[in-house]
């Protein structure tokens, strides 16, 4: 035993689904795991199931590059966000479990004078609504990030950037964790390795799902499925405005701490932090064609590589340890939908794209008020899959740094 | 998928190609004239398994190609 599975949180697995629960949740990553926790603490619904088609975590909310932030580009998303981060900031408190959750600043590099007003605008906007983001000069964002090249390679100059000072890191599988020991000290039942194969329906009202461990009924049915919701609100007759694209990342061999901050350029969409065990940690942009292909790509490993390296050096002489990739529901506007469907009963938390790992804390306790008060609170209400007939969407795609 | 095979300019990789989008086909069963255009606009089949979609050769013979890919693989089925 290490000190590190010394601190795992407890969790209760529970041994087979019973025939009924008030609210059955479909996917055991982040979001579903948030949603349950909150329903059982905050509303004090407890016949809750959790079915997991893998095991807990083992999507997008274990693949993610574990980046907490609110410097988004619209009001409603400001808004969200910053209450997520400030959950965040909060959860070692209120769950009593280890998530590592470090507070780091992120900068956004410009490379253009276009750029640079994006980045202008973003920190008025984020001002303005809540959010602490500020511009930097090249100096003193070399001040803040000393193996950062301000010629960007000779390719991209660095003209200046926002800085995001409330930025932070967290343990991404721990913050599910968290969640599902909260959730099953409560009384949740969370299920592994359990498939859905459908959703039952009387008329226009959900009544339970189909699995792989038979029948269960159900008052409420949340999706919570990531790559795969498309699948999921097809069985309830539902479609949605989610592609489903794949997006790598990967680790490097261990450096020395000191790489204090999360480096992120939104023109060439890559992004890097140093992970506890000193791992730099590196994404990029979706690709652009759909895929649910989880395959790692070398052309992904290349270009990624390519531009990282221009803006820090040192990293060339590194060795790459790991790759991966998720399949990420990209929604048509790049801002999640959480939201009742026209399926009474029938939920759906998806959209969640490559931005859902720093919504987990405010996106399940947004959608557990929902289930428990069949109203939105006013932080997610925006967010309404209804939007898109209202002609309401939230174009944010600037703010997803993955494009 | 690395490399798309152009009728025109032969086997090119990717990065010469711009997405076009799905080629949609479940919007067409839609009788309702206003939900079928909010459909046509927003929704996507997104479907796990074979689709059509369009690609644009920018950085070679700058056509449009139409593609049959199999998404739950990322594998090339046929190029036109």
């Amino acid at each position: 035993m290490s000190e590190y599975t010394e601190t795992l949180p407890p969790i209760r697995w529970a041994d087979a689904p019973k025939a009924a629960y008030d609210v059955v949740i479909i996917g055991g990553g982040g979001h579903g795991l948030s949603t349950a926790y909150h329903l059982a603490a905050r509303h004090g619904i407890t016949s809750v199931a959790v079915l997991e088609a893998d095991y807990i975590a083992s999507g997008n909310t274990g693949r993610n590059t574990t980046i907490i932030r609110a410097n988004y580009g619209i009001p409603e998303a400001i808004r969200f966000y910053q209450h997520s981060l400030e959950l965040y900031q909060g959860l070692e408190d209120e769950t009593g479990a280890d998530i590592l959750h470090q507070t780091k600043g992120i900068v956004w590099l410009a490379h253009t004078e276009m750029a640079m007003r994006t980045e202008r605008a973003r920190a008025a906007m984020n001002q303005a609504c809540g959010a602490q983001t500020f511009m930097r000069t090249p100096e003193e964002l070399k001040a803040l990030i000393p193996q950062l090249d301000l010629t960007g390679g000779g390719r991209y100059p660095v003209l200046g950037g926002s800085h995001h000072v409330e930025g932070a890191t967290a343990r991404h599988d721990r913050v599910a964790w968290a969640y599902a020991s909260g959730a099953s000290r409560r009384g949740v039942d969370l299920f592994q390795h359990t498939v859905v194969t459908g959703i039952r329906r009387d008329g226009d009202r959900v009544t339970g799902v189909e699995t792989s461990r038979g029948p269960i009924a159900a008052g409420a049915v949340l999706s919570a499925a990531g790559g795969r919701v498309t699948q999921v609100a097809a069985m309830a007759g539902v479609r949605l405005p989610v592609r489903t694209h794949p997006l790598h990342a990967f680790v490097t061999n261990d450096h020395a701490p000191g790489f204090p901050i999360i480096l992120a350029s939104t023109e060439l969409a890559c992004y890097v932090s140093q992970t506890e065990r000193g791992q730099m940690l590196i994404g990029a942009e979706f690709d652009s064609q759909p895929s649910y292909s989880r395959q790692a790509s070398f052309a992904a490993l290349r270009s990624y590589s390519y531009k990282i390296t221009r803006l820090l050096p040192f990293l060339a002489s590194m060795r790459i340890l790991r790759q991966w990739a998720g399949i990420c529901d990209i929604s048509v506007d790049f801002s999640p939908i959480m939201s009742a469907t026209p399926v009474d009963g029938f939920y759906v938390t998806t959209g969640w794209g490559t931005w859902g790992f720093k919504a987990i804390p405010a996106g399940g306790e947004g959608m557990a008020a929902l289930i428990a008060t069949g109203r939105p609170p006013a932080l997610i209400a925006p967010f309404t899959l209804e939007r898109f007939r209202r002609d309401h969407v939230l174009a944010d795609a600037g703010s997803a740094g993955t494009r | 998928m690395l490399w798309l095979d152009c009728p025109r300019c032969g086997p090119r990789p990717l990065d010469e190609y711009v997405f076009g989008g799905e080629r949609r086909t479940a919007s067409s069963t839609i009788d309702d004239p206003f939900e079928r255009d909010l459909d046509e606009v927003w929704i996507f089949d997104n479907p796990d398994g074979e689709t059509t979609e369009r690609w644009f050769h920018a950085f070679g013979c700058r056509r449009w190609l139409t593609v049959r890919r199999d998404t739950s693989i990322d594998r090339v089925l046929e190029v036109r």
